[in-house]
């Protein structure tokens, strides 16, 4: 699998950026950051909007700057989807979807089936001025798609957007990547937004890239600011392995993670992303009865104080991660330590497809 | 009559046409300067440009006359002939003196459009020109508009620069405005009226298409 590695480092603005990463050529990789810590311009950067001097950039084999080679942002195979959309208000929503295919070498990503992802059928006589901001996105996302790109941008581009509408746009988003074999560097501010879809993640503070690795790990790496927050989550990328049609149930992963889920999540044998809430997990000494059907063996990795009454406990289950959230008193009632093997009870009702 | 007419509308539509051509990359240049040194070469070009606004007529007209002459430095550019007191003359001074009038509304039409536009089109592999051909004129249609119906209205009605440079020469460099001085100086006040009168209709026409377009949304 090929890889995107990039190197920028100088004074941008009011702060100097030292961004170095290497990410997979494949999936979604998130880029998460307080507002004003540098991931729009590195995004410009990667785009060539902006040319920083002594910047290195590949890009599955392709070299997009080195050293005196720089590829103008129109050689260069890179779709950006800004925040704010940035549709051709002269051209209807059609003209604008061909714009970028009709200038890029023939491709993969086709017309049809970027219509059909995207739900732009019925928008395509329109124009862009009457689409509302959840439509305007689509469209922008479809543009830039159709452009063969062999990097997709995307730059906040929910921030912008109603609850409703970035719900409508995140779980297409999610599939896009994996459909069109597009790897797509994410830009968000919001955890939970990359939690949904990602399966890099790289965290950038002050124009630095200070953690960089697989979404799972970091969220449960405690020198990340994730695992204690209040609404800390996992994620966890497991197969469907069977459905229990009488209790309308799906069973997803394998013995010791194996889990029950409610509904029908996915065809069988395919991916499907569970988000674990550290709040939905609750630590037992030993297996008990208990309406509680996922029941899981861990043994406790790491513990941190979570703020207040809280701890976050780290579980290691095989060799996938889970986050807990449980109560001080109810660490030193059960007299839990790190290393000790506990029984991980999540109430399947809690799970859903991410 | 008839032939200062013809001329005057020649003079105004070739001179639109040069201005569109020149003017609007011009103004583009201008818009887009920001690095430092552009950004400084863009504010003299700037007021370079605008100085027609506030320069007396009959000055810029006196330099031109000086500089296309037969004797001026670039007159062995152009061999025997002799721009000055001719059509091409006239014209080179029409453009200069209405250049304002096309370049700082797209300058301001092409600022107001920001870089959002340009951007998303340079990621869509559209190369500069194909960028600027393709999304920015069309975006920016409204102020060109605007400066070419301006640059026209301008040119129609221009005296001093046309006399300085143009002399009087009936059927070659009369045009409608100097006509309207000739009839006046041989007491042809009907005449003069006339004219007068049709140029004042004109000028409220254009300005009242203007306005229209003015309130018409164009993004």
């Amino acid at each position: 699998m090929g890889v995107i590695a990039a190197r920028f480092a100088g004074p941008f603005g009011g702060f100097a950026l030292d961004a170095g990463f290497e990410i997979p050529a494949a999936g979604i990789t998130g880029l998460f950051g307080p507002s004003g810590c540098g991931k729009s311009t590195l995004l410009r950067c990667l785009a060539g909007l902006e040319r920083m001097p002594g910047g290195a950039l590949r890009v599955d084999g392709a070299v997009w700057q080195q050293g005196a080679t720089f590829v103008p942002p129109w050689r260069r195979a890179a779709g950006y989807v800004f925040q704010d959309a940035r549709l051709f208000a002269h051209l209807d929503v059609a003209a604008n979807l061909r714009f970028g295919l009709r200038r890029a070498a023939a491709g993969g990503i086709a017309w049809d089936e970027v219509i059909d992802a995207l739900g732009l059928g019925p928008l395509l006589a329109r124009a862009p001025a009457s689409l509302s901001g959840g439509e305007r996105q689509r469209v922008a996302l479809g543009r830039a798609l159709l452009a063969q790109p062999r990097l997709l941008l995307l730059d906040e581009p929910l921030s912008a957007l109603d609850r409703a509408a970035a719900e409508d746009i995140l779980p297409r988003l999610g599939a896009l990547s994996a459909r069109f074999r597009v790897p797509a560097l994410f830009v968000s501010h919001s955890i939970d937004e990359i939690e949904r879809v990602a399966s890099h993640l790289l965290v950038m503070r002050a124009g630095r890239i200070t953690a960089a690795g697989p979404l799972a790990d970091l969220l449960t790496d405690l020198a990340q600011p994730f695992a204690a927050r209040a609404g800390a989550a996992t994620v966890l990328d497991l197969p469907v392995t069977g459905f229990d049609m009488g209790y309308e149930l799906s069973l997803c992963g394998f013995p010791p993670l194996c889990l029950h889920v409610p509904g029908r999540v996915g065809p069988l044998g395919g991916l499907v992303r569970l988000r674990v809430r550290a709040s939905d997990v609750s630590l037992l000494r030993t297996a008990a009865e208990s309406s509680i059907l996922n029941q899981l063996p861990a043994e406790i990795l790491a513990v941190t104080p979570a703020g207040g009454p809280h701890m976050a406990v780290v579980l290691g289950v095989g060799p996938a991660r889970l986050l807990a959230h449980i109560t001080r008193k109810s660490w030193d009632m059960l007299g839990l330590a790190v290393g000790q093997g506990v029984i991980a009870q999540i109430k399947a009702e809690a799970l859903a497809a991410a | 009559m008839g032939p200062a007419i013809l001329l005057t509308l020649e003079l105004a539509g070739l001179t639109t046409a040069i201005l569109l051509l020149l003017g609007v990359p011009l103004a583009w240049a201008l818009a887009r300067a920001r690095a430092r040194w552009s950004g400084a070469l863009a504010g003299v070009a700037g007021a370079l440009i605008a100085l027609p606004l506030v320069l007396p007529p009959t000055v810029l007209g006196f330099y031109l006359l000086i500089l296309l002459g037969p004797r001026g430095p670039l007159a062995p550019l152009f061999g025997v002939t002799t721009l000055a007191f001719s059509f091409p003359g006239l014209v080179i001074g029409s453009c200069l003196y209405s250049l304002p009038f096309m370049v700082q509304p797209v300058r301001a039409g092409f600022a107001a459009l920001g870089s959002s536009a340009w951007e998303a089109a340079l990621t869509l592999r559209a190369a500069p020109l194909d960028a600027f051909v393709t999304v920015m004129l069309p975006l920016a249609r409204g102020p060109i508009l605007t400066g070419a119906l301006l640059s026209f209205a301008h040119t129609l009605g221009e005296f001093g620069v046309v006399m300085m440079i143009g002399g009087d020469i009936p059927g070659k460099t009369e045009t409608l405005s100097i006509l309207i001085f000739d009839d006046v100086e041989t007491l042809n006040w009907s005449a003069a009226g006339h004219l007068a009168g049709a140029l004042a209709l004109v000028s409220f026409l254009f300005i009242w298409l203007l306005l229209r377009l003015e309130r018409r949304p164009w993004a």
